[in-house]
């Protein structure tokens, strides 16, 4: 799942703050998930920012919803018949979520309300961790399914380097928690499933085109459009 | 028991059942403060309830403070159901510290709390 | 398959006597001066200075324009390069710089994250690591190819390769596979982290020898001399990678202040003399940080003087 986390209030007030009619659109999607922007999120940040409000004396219309997504056209299309009554909208989805809505409804100032952070899974309740970064060429099938491009904080290939102490990254002290080392890792998995011939080996090389590197990506399957 | 009748009490089956919003929008429909009262540490009757409530209000006090509201007005007690003058305490204690803070809203409006009876 | 290079370094390893490196490293500023006043002090006393390559992230005059520097006086340097800070077409750029100017040594490097840096908030490269790096250099030196494919007609890089490795890091079972994936991909010589747990690094030598990989590539031992028991703290509690083992600091400790860094200079010559009779080592990578004045001495005092002269 995308993962996220709620911008600063602080930071939500400046951008609305001259602004009358205000939606809170969230996403029941992987904001959910990781409750940042889900209804919870919405109804909380809705809450807090009419209080801020009132506070300073102004009582702008702050109304909330939740989408099933925000990445796909037809549950967008919900909002068409209520956009006329705001004159801003602030958007839990993520990145992707919000650009689209931005896209729809394109003369309506849409503004993030979280900042959208990795690909990612639950730990457990309340931990979100960074698995995938997307690069466009997956090598897992020789890592022992898990990946270096992530895991390792200089993606090295042919990991790890001289900074891997106890298992752990050598960044762990500059951010104050205990960051694994991705080819310690790796060694371990690979030496569990017997794999470790390739481990001598230096590693192919990767192409990095077909990542966020070569430009703005597309996926087009010919066979499912319509 | 003789409490303040400037308080109104919200039953819940365990504190575990409030959560962020509920305790927002108190403050936002006129309370000028809200506490919440759950079992005693280790006590609780669902395990660990009053403990994700302990961590709902600090989370909430810091929401309060990045709009600028005293997170003072929100707090969290534990007591068992035999403390009848502890709750009474209770009361005259948030009481005390609210009127101190000052009315949260122009108007006078409806004052809660949430508590365990 | 490895050709010979005009590398002093390499030839006095050839010849099998103990090679002798030490390291300079250059200022946060333009000033021309500060290399050129280190090097002259350890000139006659080592067989190659590297120029580290700005280390632990933090900005400092460039490598190969400190490398040149040295050449220009005529000094054999170690071009030090780290894959953090360029892509794959710097690099081979600064690749085919360094050689126009007759660098023929290379530590190929990772390098520090750039969170250890002055600059936290850069993109971090990473186009290659130091495995790939070495590859690189190897293919530009032995085929004349760049990664791209390009053919190069004439002024093909002829530079001896090496690169750093540290048998204190974990898990100890992978640190002889990293020299061996090294090795493979055309690693010539090693310089280690330096060497404080001796137990440790003689295991490390053993599995290096087990595996046969002394035979092909020539490890330079690192030693740093402590100047008092402060730095030898430091080194043990601060600075990731670095074993300093509970003896040496007491050793330290329970020597007069004035007296410590005498102490310190003395526990590296032992440190020498002891690595001499590891199989296995073929020289000595002395790295003075700051205290650069004290490598004649030491290189004097371990039999390591005058320099053997090689064609």
């Amino acid at each position: 799942m995308i993962m996220a986390k709620a911008k600063p209030i602080e930071e939500i007030i400046n951008t609305i703050t001259d602004f009358d009619k205000i939606l809170l659109a969230g996403c029941n999607g992987c904001v959910a998930v990781c409750e940042a922007g889900g209804l919870k999120e919405v109804q909380t940040l809705a809450s807090a920012l009419r209080i801020y409000f009132s506070q300073k004396g102004k009582r702008p219309v702050i109304d909330e919803i939740s989408l099933t997504r925000q990445c796909d056209k037809e549950y967008l299309e919900e909002l068409k018949d209520k956009m006329d009554s705001y004159d801003a909208v602030v958007s839990l989805a993520c990145g992707a979520g919000v650009q689209f809505l931005a896209e729809m409804f394109s003369e309506k100032p849409i503004f993030p309300a979280v900042d959208t952070c990795f690909i990612g899974v639950t730990q457990e309740q309340g931990v979100w961790s960074e698995r995938c970064q997307a690069c466009g060429q997956c090598v897992l099938a020789s890592t022992g399914g898990i990946c270096p491009i992530t895991r390792c904080s200089k993606r090295m290939l042919n990991g790890p380097c001289g900074g891997s102490e106890n298992g752990k990254c050598e960044i762990s002290i500059l951010v104050n928690r205990d960051v694994a080392c991705g080819w310690h890792l790796i060694f371990e998995r690979l030496k569990k499933l017997g794999e470790l011939e390739r481990f001598k080996e230096p590693a192919e090389d990767k192409d990095w085109t077909v990542s966020r590197d070569g430009g703005p990506r597309e996926i087009i399957r010919e066979d499912v459009r319509p | 028991m003789n409490y303040p009748p400037n308080v109104r009490i919200v039953i819940v089956p365990c504190t575990g059942r409030v959560a962020a919003v509920h305790l927002l929008k108190t403050l936002e429909m006129g309370a000028d403060g809200v506490f919440v009262a759950g079992c005693l540490e280790g006590d609780c009757h669902y395990q660990s309830g009053n403990l994700r409530a302990k961590k709902r209000v600090a989370y909430v006090q810091q929401i309060l403070r990045s709009i600028g509201v005293d997170p003072e007005r929100v707090h969290m007690y534990n007591l068992s159901a035999g403390m009848g003058p502890r709750f009474a305490e209770i009361v005259r204690e948030m009481t005390d510290r609210v009127r101190q803070l000052g009315p949260m809203h122009a108007a006078a409006g409806v004052k809660a709390e949430a508590s365990k009876h | 398959m490895n050709s010979k290079t005009p590398s002093k370094l390499e030839k006095i390893l050839a010849a099998g006597h103990l090679a002798v490196t030490s390291e300079c490293g250059p200022p946060r500023n333009g000033n021309a001066s500060v290399v050129q006043k280190k090097a002259e002090i350890i000139r006659n006393h080592v067989d190659a200075i590297n120029i580290t390559d700005n280390q632990t992230a933090v900005v400092r005059q460039c490598s190969l324009a400190a490398c040149i520097r040295l050449k220009l006086m005529g000094i054999d340097p170690v071009l030090q390069m780290v894959t953090r800070d360029r892509n794959r077409i710097a690099i081979q750029s600064d690749i085919l710089g360094a050689t126009s100017f007759g660098i023929h040594n290379i530590l190929c490097l990772t390098g520090d994250h750039q969170r250890f840096g002055d600059h936290p908030n850069s993109v971090n490269v990473f186009d290659m690591d130091s495995t790939k790096l070495i590859q690189t250099v190897r293919m530009m030196r032995d085929e004349g190819r760049l990664l791209g494919g390009y053919q190069m007609e004439e002024g093909r890089p002829e530079m001896f390769i090496g690169a750093a490795e540290n048998p204190f890091a974990d898990p100890f079972e992978i640190r002889v596979l990293r020299l061996a994936k090294k090795a493979a991909a055309g690693v010539q010589f090693i310089q280690t982290q330096c060497i404080y747990n001796m137990e440790k690094f003689k295991l490390w030598m053993k599995g290096v020898c087990e595996m046969g990989l002394h035979e092909h590539v020539a490890i330079l031992a690192g030693v740093t001399p402590m100047k008092n028991v402060g730095m030898a703290r430091y080194m043990k509690n601060r600075v990731p990678g670095i074993d300093v083992p509970d003896p040496i600091v007491k050793r330290l400790a329970g020597v007069p202040k004035e007296k410590q860094a005498e102490e310190g200079i003395n526990i590296c010559l032992e440190q020498i003399a002891e690595l001499k009779e590891v199989e296995g080592i073929r020289g000595f990578h002395i790295m003075a940080i700051e205290w650069e004045e004290k490598v004649p001495e030491i290189v004097e005092r371990a039999g390591l003087y005058p320099r053997p002269k090689v064609e």
